[in-house]
């Protein structure tokens, strides 16, 4: 439980206690006539003052507690009931009724809660049962549409199907299946409701349409003291401090229990001392000994467990693994991408002639790195046009006017084969197919002078035909630009026919690294041979099934002592559990031998 | 798909312009049939049980009320189209002419507060989701969560009143009630806007903090821009829509808002006048207002949707 929640549920039961008991302790006090002290200021008798009769102000705002709490929940509970039976009004009435029912209920929703409460206040007359009437009405659209949405996602699973296929009757499906599953939140939602319902009430009565004299609620005595505000303002403000306690008690109670657990974690415990290492001369990419560590519930997420390699410039190096292989990770760090909480390590990580482990904003890598990202869906900003996203690299990095960086947007879609650029720049991203978005999120790239391309699953969110196509057009960027590739992939034949160079990413390390047109033939460890097998070709028997790797890769809270393949690996052996083998001329694995 | 450029905004202009229709159709009809659902006889309860029954009688045929509903509905409705409401039952003055004369004043105090409510809330809540994304400023978060629940927790009359003790009871540093010069406008205006303000700058500070872990943020920031670029040009705009729509809400709760509020500082706009005219029971006046207020939230609700599909052409093709 949060503080928050702990100062909610305190706040309310003190409330609650002054509601129940408030009448019974100070009730006498409350309308005690004392002419001698009419309208006066506090004192050490009256806390804060008397009103016109004299009677003790603070004793009164105590006895309010009780018709204020009462009326507001009164209130709630018309809201409520009305909202759920117009909510469930689609599996009650049927779906045409309902239907209307609902569309009539979103026309209400539009109107400030306040309005219906003043209209409804007319039709039902001035007074304490009118303004409960009137409030309650109010507040229905409200839960009405909450409501409404609950049984909609509750009435489309199974178990509602089956009752009604069953032939149970609708008040016996929506009594015995759907409000027991809704209740939850309707509850939480009621509370925070009851809350604002005691704002509206006390301001009903302020305006003199609520509690009527002799009666009084807080709103009303907070009328009586309006019109003292000069001579005293506690008599005003007492019961407005008593409101805004008893809103904030019901408030705080319900978001205690709404707020999803919010938490975040850090890391704990100092960084790993790190050694300086040198970039490898000449290299495009250079990273030695990259640990990425993400903050989790369970405990830090070990995603990168120290890997090592470079990528020349020219090179094509792709980087296979399961899910959950620290692989994407890799590609983010390398591209600088990840931000604190989750944190990067490395010896020494230079991309470009950028060293990313020194903090700065490395700009030039806005023109010399591009990077293309999973989901074209989701990479693009949806609310500018596509052309002054890509002009946007070249205003800001090559200091050309908004003209030029539009102009040479134009010519880079063109480059990406994106039919008619004129047109297709000045559209939004959403006007545009996947296949055409990650076209010009590689043309993007291409408005600089890219040395290195990290492609992080690039046609994996595309259908087949498209993915080809993708492919083929990376290749033909590098053909023109000459910039180097970094591919990261699950999909074993992409990077065999696109790589020179393959990385195999088990748990966060790399254990196996081999010329890509070996991988099928040649690969040593059992995991690379497993992930090739796993790949069906033309000579494939159907009639078998599909090869699959045995067993979930490990989790990656853990540490594991030896190999972290062992446990799914047929051929392991204690040693092989015990000791962690090392990437030894390609290969990271003790039995790469057998 | 067809062509959605080219029969966007048709259709989105048609099916906006049909709600609209509609919902002023409900709210016509509800302000009609308000004085019918009064149980028992609004005229006698209007003049009181002294009056005598062919007064009561003279005003039932004034008002309409003796002819069957059908035809009154029609003549209603005929009326509203010479922009004409009836007469006042207590002061016999034009209802459209007493709201002519008060509405200006609501309608001031409601835009301002809303810009001044907009104007605070858009930065306060930009600034708190750039300090505290991904969960660091944790002590920033925790005084701006809880600053911000109490302040909205406070209703508007109740800050008016708090404002007047503070500010001109105590200080005398703004008139107490009133609508004279400029700085009558300074309380009233800050009662209606603080806690809108505290609401909007939270939704601002959530959206933002969601629009921040976008891939398209990523995207930007694979671009190596400057953090401001990518906040305000690349995660601001995408903060808007909800912003806007909460604001919207905010704006037509403001405009029912205003009714506490001008009854706390004596504001001689329509408020008020709702509020003298239910107690009188002057049920002409009431209707008047009830479809004044109704229509202007109506309108405002559509000024939102069609601002928002022009800042996001998403929302113009999607489900209303």
């Amino acid at each position: 439980m949060r503080p928050v929640g702990v100062a909610g549920f305190g706040l309310l039961a003190v409330v609650v206690s002054v509601a129940a008991f408030g009448p019974v302790l100070w009730g006498d006090q409350a309308t005690v006539v004392d002419t001698g002290n009419l309208l006066a200021g506090p004192s050490a008798e009256h806390w804060i003052g008397t009103d016109n009769l004299g009677r003790d102000l603070f004793a009164r705002v105590l006895v309010a507690a009780r018709l204020s709490i009462l009326l507001a929940l009164a209130a709630t509970a018309i809201s409520l009931v009305l909202g759920i039976i117009l909510g469930a009004a689609p599996i009650l009435v049927g779906r045409r009724l309902g239907r209307l029912i609902t569309s009539a209920v979103n026309v209400l929703v539009a109107f400030p809660g306040l309005l219906l409460v003043l209209f409804f206040a007319v039709i039902f007359g001035v007074g304490a049962r009118g303004a409960a009437l009137a409030v309650g009405l109010a507040g229905a659209p409200a839960f009405a549409r909450l409501c409404h949405t609950l049984v909609a996602a509750v009435s489309e699973r199974d178990y509602i199907a089956a009752a009604r296929i069953a032939g149970v009757s609708r008040l016996r499906v929506l009594r015995r299946h759907v409000l027991p599953n809704i209740a939850e939140p309707l509850i939480v939602n009621a509370t925070m409701a009851a809350g604002g319902v005691l704002l509206t009430f006390a301001g009903l009565s302020f305006l003199g349409l609520g509690v009527q004299a002799p009666s009084y609620d807080w709103g009303k005595l907070m009328q009586d003291g309006l019109n003292g505000i000069y001579v005293h303002p506690l008599a005003a403000l007492g019961p407005g401090i008593a409101v805004v306690l008893a809103g904030l008690a019901f408030n705080l109670t319900g978001e205690a229990f709404a707020a999803a657990p919010n938490r975040t974690f850090s890391l704990g415990g100092p960084r790993d001392p790190a050694g300086v290492t040198a970039p490898v001369p000449g290299a495009i990419l250079s990273v030695d000994d990259l640990r990425v560590t993400i903050p989790g519930p369970a405990g830090p997420i070990h995603a990168v467990r120290g890997i090592t390699f470079t990528v020349e410039p020219g090179e094509a190096v792709g980087v296979v693994g399961e899910s959950g292989s620290g692989k994407s990770v890799t590609a983010l760090a390398v591209a600088g991408l990840l931000e604190p909480p989750v944190r990067v390590e490395a010896n020494h990580l230079v991309v470009a002639g950028e060293d990313l482990t020194a903090a700065g904003a490395h700009r030039r890598l806005g023109t010399s790195l591009a990077v293309v990202f999973q989901d074209p869906m989701t990479s693009f900003n949806p609310a500018h046009r596509v052309g002054p996203q890509l002009a946007e690299v070249s205003r800001f990095h090559q200091g050309m006017s908004r003209k030029a960086a539009f102009a040479r947007a134009v010519d880079r879609l063109r480059a990406v084969r994106i039919g008619e650029p004129e047109r297709r720049a000045r559209q939004y991203p959403f006007e545009f197919s996947g296949g055409m978005r990650q076209r010009a999120m590689i043309g993007m790239g291409l408005m600089g002078n890219p040395r290195l391309i990290i492609a992080d699953e690039p046609t994996t969110a595309l259908d087949v035909t498209v993915q080809r196509q993708i492919l083929e057009l990376l290749a033909e960027v590098r053909r023109d630009t000459g910039a180097a590739l970094l591919l990261i992939s699950h999909d074993v034949s992409v990077v065999t026919d696109v790589c020179d160079r393959v990385l195999v990413m088990y748990a966060g390390r790399v254990v196996e690294e081999l010329p890509a047109k070996d991988l099928r033939t040649l690969a040593r460890h059992p995991y690379t041979r497993a992930l090739v097998a796993a790949v069906p070709d033309l000579e494939t028997d159907l009639d078998r099934p599909l090869a699959v790797i045995p067993g979930l890769p490990v989790d990656p809270t853990l540490s594991p002592a030896g190999c972290a393949f062992a446990p799914r690996c047929p051929l392991a052996d204690d040693h092989c559990r015990a000791v962690a083998p090392e990437l030894l001329a390609g290969v990271a694995c003790h039995r790469s031998g057998s | 798909m067809g062509h959605p450029l080219k029969s966007r905004w048709p259709r989105f202009a048609l099916r906006r312009a049909g709600r609209l229709l509609v919902s002023l159709w409900v709210v016509v009809t509800a302000s009609f049939l308000m004085i019918h659902l009064v149980p028992g006889d609004p005229v006698r309860a209007a003049l009181g049980p002294t009056a005598p029954a062919d007064l009561v009688l003279a005003h039932k045929e004034e008002l309409g009320l003796l002819d069957p509903l059908w035809q009154q509905y029609a003549a209603f409705l005929g009326r509203l189209f010479q922009g004409e409401l009836g007469a006042s039952i207590s002061t016999r003055l034009p209802v459209g002419e007493t709201i002519a004369q008060r509405l200006p004043a609501t309608a001031e105090l409601a835009v301002a507060a809303f810009l001044l409510s907009v104007a605070v809330a858009v930065p306060i809540g930009v600034g708190m989701a750039v300090i505290t994304r991904r969960g660091r400023g944790r002590r920033a978060e925790l005084a701006f969560t809880g600053t911000n629940v109490v302040v909205a927790a406070i209703p508007d009359f109740l800050l008016g009143v708090g404002l007047v003790y503070l500010l001109a009871v105590q200080t005398n540093v703004f008139p107490v009630a009133g609508r004279a010069g400029l700085d009558s406008y300074v309380l009233p205006v800050l009662a209606l806007a603080i806690g809108p303000a505290a609401v909007l700058s939270r939704i601002v500070r959530v959206e933002m903090l969601a629009v921040m872990e976008a891939d398209y943020i990523r995207t930007a920031r694979a671009k190596r821009l400057t953090p401001a670029r990518v906040h305000l040009v690349h995660a601001l705009p995408n903060a808007v829509t909800a912003t806007l729509t909460i604001g919207g809400l905010l704006l037509s709760s403001l405009v029912a808002g205003t009714v506490l509020v001008e009854n706390v500082f004596a504001w001689p706009g329509l408020g008020s006048s709702i509020v003298s005219s239910i107690v009188a029971k002057d049920y002409p006046l009431v209707q008047g207002t009830v479809l004044v207020y109704g229509v202007g939230v109506l309108l405002i609700n559509t000024l939102v949707d069609v601002v928002l599909a022009l800042l996001d052409p998403r929302s113009a093709i999607g489900e209303s």
